[in-house]
């Protein structure tokens, strides 16, 4: 790559940032350019975005249906997926997806909603609710 | 106000790793580039590892593990890093206001999710992120993070909560910083080992690293049907190769800056020769970003045989040019 090559139409997920990008300058040099982001870049995130953003919705509409609680939810919301949840709470898959019963999720005990809510960055309250 | 700040250059760099590494050692005198700490730990890699799941899909890497290239760089600059890690948080945080007090630079591990100053659309969790700390005010740490272009700043708390977070390489607050230095220059002999174990990590035998990874992936890619997962799956390569800090192409342009230095540094001109080569294959590599982001926003039709084709041809050019890298520095 050149660095007249180097992309700078705009990427709306790097915010304000720019990411240094390598690119060989006119006396064949490799150096580092700020990028402001390629169109490339911005379409392959905003598809992982997006994904987990219709995944949260999902779950929040068959929450508010009664068909889950809001547990599932949260878990999306905060771009985790079973077993990401799984790995940093330390609490069986099988036994989260039993907890997205929303009977079950209103049982919980109090320790074990605190381990969710401690994982989210949410308070107890919150994670017992839809925002 | 509470305050310490250590005197220190932030520059912006492609990848956290290299960066902090870099940065941190021309801290401390060793005048070393991204580019530099990147080649001499051999950290130029290719892995596919289906058996890895991240949100669903395989593990798709073109570099080394998380802190291949701290610990790659200690050897040829006969060196140390002191590493710690912590059970408790509290214990955690102490100690890194202890060393900056003494005057220290420290490098953490942290995860990206919990670090506010990151774009809203890259926090995603991965629990890698490489970045340096010189100094506190207040509350606030004042954090050198190489992949971001201007010093940032971050609450005590988030930091906190970004080194203790869970799950898949979890940090366990790991920070560090350099013990005694033995070397301050980069001797020829290290660059041309650090060459020859690239070139043996990428030719090697095992068909889900280095070329031959390349081409299992391939395989995969080729096997996609046309749905939703399909378009994420091709989407997922791209983002590791180009989203995740890797200076563009996955990695293959920082390497083409390293052989530069190498061809100055070893007096071997076929290094340099090799290095515009090395950009030519990360101008492929970009192509099938393009081609896939392209197929993605439905400007054309999804062609999953056709983009593993170009991971395959990727394949092919690699092989040369490992090969010829071999053949440079025997």
């Amino acid at each position: 790559m050149d660095v007249n090559e180097v992309p700078q139409e705009g990427n709306r997920t790097l915010g304000s940032h720019r990411k240094a990008l390598y690119a060989k300058d006119a006396d064949g040099k490799m150096v580092i350019v700020p990028s402001r982001g390629s169109e490339v870049d911005e379409t392959v995130t905003m598809q992982a975005v997006e994904r987990m953003h219709a995944q949260a919705e999902e779950a929040r509409s068959r929450a508010l249906a009664g068909q889950t609680s809001p547990l599932e939810y949260w878990m999306y919301a905060r771009r985790m997926d079973v077993a990401l949840l799984s790995q940093v709470t330390g609490i069986w898959q099988w036994r989260i997806r039993r907890q997205f019963d929303p009977q079950r999720f209103e049982r919980l005990a109090e320790s074990q909603l605190s381990r969710y809510a401690e994982a989210l960055g949410l308070t107890s309250d919150q994670l017992r609710a839809l925002p | 106000m509470n305050s310490t700040v250590i005197s220190f250059q932030h520059r912006h760099t492609a990848h956290c790793e290299s960066g902090v590494a870099a940065n941190l050692m021309t801290h401390h005198g060793v005048a070393l580039s991204e580019a530099m700490a990147f080649g001499l730990s051999s950290a130029l890699s290719f892995a596919y590892l289906p058996f890895i799941k991240l949100t669903g899909f395989p593990l798709v890497a073109y570099r080394m593990p998380p802190s291949f290239i701290l610990k790659g760089i200690a050897k040829p600059l006969k060196m140390r890093f002191h590493f710690e890690t912590f059970r408790d948080p509290g214990a955690g945080t102490r100690r890194l206001d202890e060393l900056l007090a003494q005057g220290q630079v420290v490098g953490l591990q942290t995860s990206v999710f919990w670090l506010p100053y990151f774009p809203e659309d890259m926090r995603f969790h991965f629990n890698a992120h490489n970045l340096l700390v010189y100094g506190k005010e207040g509350d606030d740490y004042l954090i050198s993070d190489p992949v971001i272009d201007l010093p940032q700043r971050c609450a005590s708390a988030d930091l906190q909560r970004s080194r203790f977070a869970k799950g898949v390489l979890a940090p366990k607050g790991l920070l560090y910083y350099p013990g005694s230095i033995g070397q301050t220059t980069v001797t020829p002999e290290a660059i041309k080992k650090a060459i020859k174990k690239t070139v043996r990590i990428m030719l090697g035998p095992i068909p889900i690293a280095g070329v031959r990874g390349m081409r299992t992936l391939a395989k995969r890619v080729a096997k996609l049907d046309t749905s939703e997962y399909s378009l994420n799956y091709v989407g997922h390569i791209v983002r590791m190769q180009e989203e995740i800090g890797t200076g563009g192409a996955g990695f293959r342009f920082l390497y083409a800056a390293f052989l530069q230095e190498a061809a100055q540094i070893t007096g071997i001109g076929e290094l340099a020769k090799l290095s515009e080569r090395l950009n030519e294959i990360g101008d492929g590599w970009r192509e099938f970003a393009l081609k896939a982001a392209r197929m993605i926003k439905g400007r054309e039709a999804f062609d999953p045989v056709h983009l593993a084709g170009m991971i395959d041809s990727q394949a092919d050019h690699e092989t040369e040019f490992f090969k010829a890298l071999k053949a440079a520095i025997a």
